[in-house]
């Protein structure tokens, strides 16, 4: 299989970290190779963060670049916007319509872009997108966002919905279990 | 596996005894993840020079050992590296050093390549995590076998990478009886003098070992041309060009080996060396009398990927797209409740100059606050606050303060702060003490009374630390109170004599930091003044005129509500 390529974006202490590694930890269950690509550390605190998972027969290099994503997975508006060029011809962009505005937004020096979500739909790209926060606090804990939108993600990969619950009690911490099968339900039948 | 916990792995399964580090993004994730093995001996030290100094302790008792750090840790390092080079090892010694090319958490893009080269040590580079775990064991042999530290060069795409590792079983060493070896261990001139050329003739021979050793690997398919590449670029290339082009990759990347290169550069009609950062590789091979293309073609900046090497051979990059509106930059900022914010609030309100330090209060220097004036390197706040006002003078003093984060005081910060009792300028230092190692992901430090394990640990005590250092003025105040912090700050402005203010609150991110309820606007009251947004709080924003708090974000530090001049702002219920 030639290697696919998931991006996570999102901003810092969203928990895009626990999503690719719920990823990484599922696909290399399902016997592929997997590489998963993180940063740590300044750009974390609330700044735009970028997550990127590949995997196939063979992966060589750890990062997705322009016009290579099959999926583009979005924890928040704009953020999809972002790194659209990243997203291949025919991908998809997967996105939670949660505003958080960025700080020149706050000082008031930009304005938060309005109709995004219609622009990269007439730019090509093919879009879902949900109120994952509205799901998240359905399931119980806002902080799930992460999961309910790695129930969306699941929607378009062949991998048994049972896998994913899987992956979710491995990964996640058990007091939160529960809750996030809750948020992957909700986030898979939107 | 993160290319960070195979190199743990790596440390454990090589029998390694004893690791001492300080954290620093990428590299943080090494010492954090040994420190789960029982068997290895791990601590956050207080700054890179005595970690490695640590670990040549354990080396020199005969174990092995280890210090992890990111790239600009290795200049703080690089005082005992460049002679431990000179004496050698007891037991195997390996230094772990992460570069940031990109600096997605630095403060300079330097190649750590120039280390190796000029402290004459061996350095290897490993391209993913099943690598990274394996040259851990292979510098270990090197380090005994050739009697030398050995670095192992990290990048973030490489420690901040997750592949896959296989385990093995941790290979147990005896501790050997110590044996006094004054000749090899005291570097004093006249022992020194006779351990140089042993260096010299150490590097020839390991020099020999890479033109035979496996950790540099030819791949020679297709003779058309030939890359000569090391880590992470061996990945991009790959990737581009699979197995249609020759390639060697170097996993010894000091010293360079030349036969192969030579041997490599005749089977091949055009040859490209591709490398990240500074043009070593090419150099070496300019040296050597090969004809290669390097640098011509790719930057010395930042990082490469995939599309850097397909844009440079003139390979169309996949079909893409973007958005024409543009997208709002969003910078990392402090995070809601960060306890430095009220504080950088006072300072920038009173248009007070603050030499700043490396932490999460760099954040500071960014808008809406512009707290800052200058960031360089650990510690570099404090004793540069005493230049700037033994220049500036009175005036200087007045109207001038610097800020250091508590684990950042003790890295480095200590050492100016006695410069500044001890040579007497009335310079006023703000030691922010949010009780962690906060931007490298909460490290234990030696203030906050734990060790890497969690468990119970002696505690600095800031405020007789100072006064012991000769500082007679030293306070406390809490910086979620602007009253109190705006006071103290403009009192020992004020003030005549050097001065310490400790701003202590911890981290809001702390675990055991429970979040208040959050406050919510009564937008009857608002005015819409914008008074509250001057704090540059992410969870307050502006919607149809009026304050707007976003309760996923708020944790009730009520900075915010003591902005607010008509009393809008109002604790929450939840």
């Amino acid at each position: 299989m030639s290697t696919k390529n998931i991006m996570i974006v999102g901003v810092g202490g969203q928990g895009s970290l626990l999503a690719s590694k719920l990823l990484g930890s599922l696909l290399t269950d399902e016997g592929f190779d997997v590489k998963v690509s993180e940063v740590h550390g300044m750009s974390q605190r609330g700044g735009s963060v970028v997550t990127y998972v590949r995997f196939g027969d063979k992966v060589y290099s750890p990062v997705i670049s322009e016009g290579e994503a099959d999926v583009i997975v979005s924890f928040e508006k704009i953020e999809a916007a972002r790194y659209l060029a990243c997203l291949k011809k025919d991908g998809k962009i997967i996105v939670n319509t949660q505003e958080i505005d960025p700080m020149p937004v706050i000082t008031g020096s930009a304005e938060y872009p309005s109709g995004i979500i219609d622009e990269m739909r007439a730019k090509g790209a093919f879009v879902d997108a949900i109120d994952a926060l509205e799901l998240a606090k359905q399931a119980g804990n806002a902080k799930s966002v992460n999961i309910v939108l790695m129930g969306r993600v699941a929607k378009y990969f062949d991998i048994p919905y049972e896998k994913w619950l899987l992956a979710i009690e491995k990964n996640v911490k058990p007091q939160f279990v529960e809750i996030n099968k809750k948020a992957f339900a909700l986030g898979y039948n939107v | 596996m993160l290319g960070n916990e195979a190199i743990a792995r790596g440390l454990y399964e090589a029998g390694v005894k004893v690791v001492s580090s300080y954290p620093g993004t990428p590299s943080t994730e090494i010492t954090e993840f040994a420190a789960k093995y029982d068997e290895i001996y791990c601590e956050w030290a207080p700054n890179e020079k005595v970690a490695t100094e640590v670990a040549f302790g354990a080396s020199l008792r005969g174990a092995r050992s280890a210090c992890a750090m990111k790239h600009v840790g290795l200049n703080v390092a690089a005082d005992p590296l460049f002679t431990l080079s000179y004496t050698g090892v007891g037991g195997g010694m390996v230094l772990f050093v992460a570069d940031d090319p990109a600096m997605h958490s630095s403060q300079n893009e330097q190649d750590s390549r120039h280390y190796a080269i000029a402290a004459k040590v061996p350095m290897l580079e490993p391209a993913d995590s099943s690598e990274a775990k394996d040259f851990v064991k292979a510098a270990y042999r090197i380090s005994e076998e050739y009697d030398t530290p050995v670095i192992i060069r990290m990048c973030t795409r490489i420690a901040h990478s997750q592949s896959s590792v296989e385990l093995c079983e941790r290979e147990e060493i005896t501790l050997p009886e110590y044996k006094k070896n004054p000749q090899k261990y005291i570097m004093a001139p006249a022992n020194a003098i006779r351990r140089h050329p042993f260096v010299e003739e150490r590097t020839k021979k390991l020099q020999a070992l890479g033109e035979t050793s496996s950790l540099n690997k030819i791949e020679k398919t297709g003779k058309e041309m030939g890359i000569i590449c090391s880590g992470t670029c061996y990945q991009y290339v790959k990737e581009v060009f699979g197995d249609s082009v020759s390639v060697l990759k170097l996993g010894l990347v000091n010293p360079l080996p030349v036969e192969i290169i030579k041997d490599f550069a005749s089977y091949v009609d055009k040859l490209y060396v591709i490398e990240e950062l500074d043009p070593i590789i090419e150099t070496h091979l300019n040296n050597i009398g090969i004809k290669c293309v390097g640098k011509e073609m790719f930057s010395l900046l930042g990082e490469y990927n995939q599309n850097t090497i397909r844009k440079a051979f003139g390979i169309p990059v996949p079909e893409n797209t973007a958005t024409d509106t543009a997208i709002p930059i969003r910078p990392p900022v402090m995070c809601p409740g960060c306890p430095h914010r009220g504080l950088f609030y006072t300072l920038s309100k009173h248009k007070i100059t603050a030499l700043g330090d490396i932490g999460c209060y760099t954040l500071g220097s960014a808008a809406p606050l512009f707290a800052l004036d200058s960031t360089l390197c650990m510690g570099a706040s404090v004793s540069g606050i005493h230049g700037f006002n033994k220049a500036g003078g009175e005036e200087s003093e007045k109207k001038t303060v610097c800020v250091i984060g508590d684990s950042t005081f003790m890295h480095s910060g200590m050492t100016g702060l006695v410069n500044i009792a001890y040579n007497g300028s009335n310079s006023t230092v703000i030691i922010l003490d949010n009780s962690i190692t906060g931007m490298t992901g909460h490290q234990q430090n030696p203030t906050t009374g734990y060790n890497i394990k969690g468990e119970p640990a002696a505690a600095v005590n800031l405020e007789e630390l100072c006064r012991s250092i000769g500082i007679e003025r030293v306070r406390v105040v809490d910086p979620y109170n602007l009253k109190e912090c705006e006071d103290a700050i403009l009192e020992e402005l004020s003030v005549a004599a050097p001065s310490v203010i400790i701003s202590r609150r911890p981290c809001m991110l702390l675990k055991y930091v429970k979040a208040k309820s959050p406050v919510t606007v009564n937008e009857d009251k608002c005015v819409g003044c914008k008074m509250c947004m001057k704090i540059g709080c992410p969870a307050i924003s502006i919607k149809n005129g009026k304050a707007h708090i976003d309760f996923t974000q708020c944790v009730g530090c009520d900075v915010c509500t003591q902005m607010c001049k008509v009393n809008a702002i109002e604790k929450g219920d939840r």
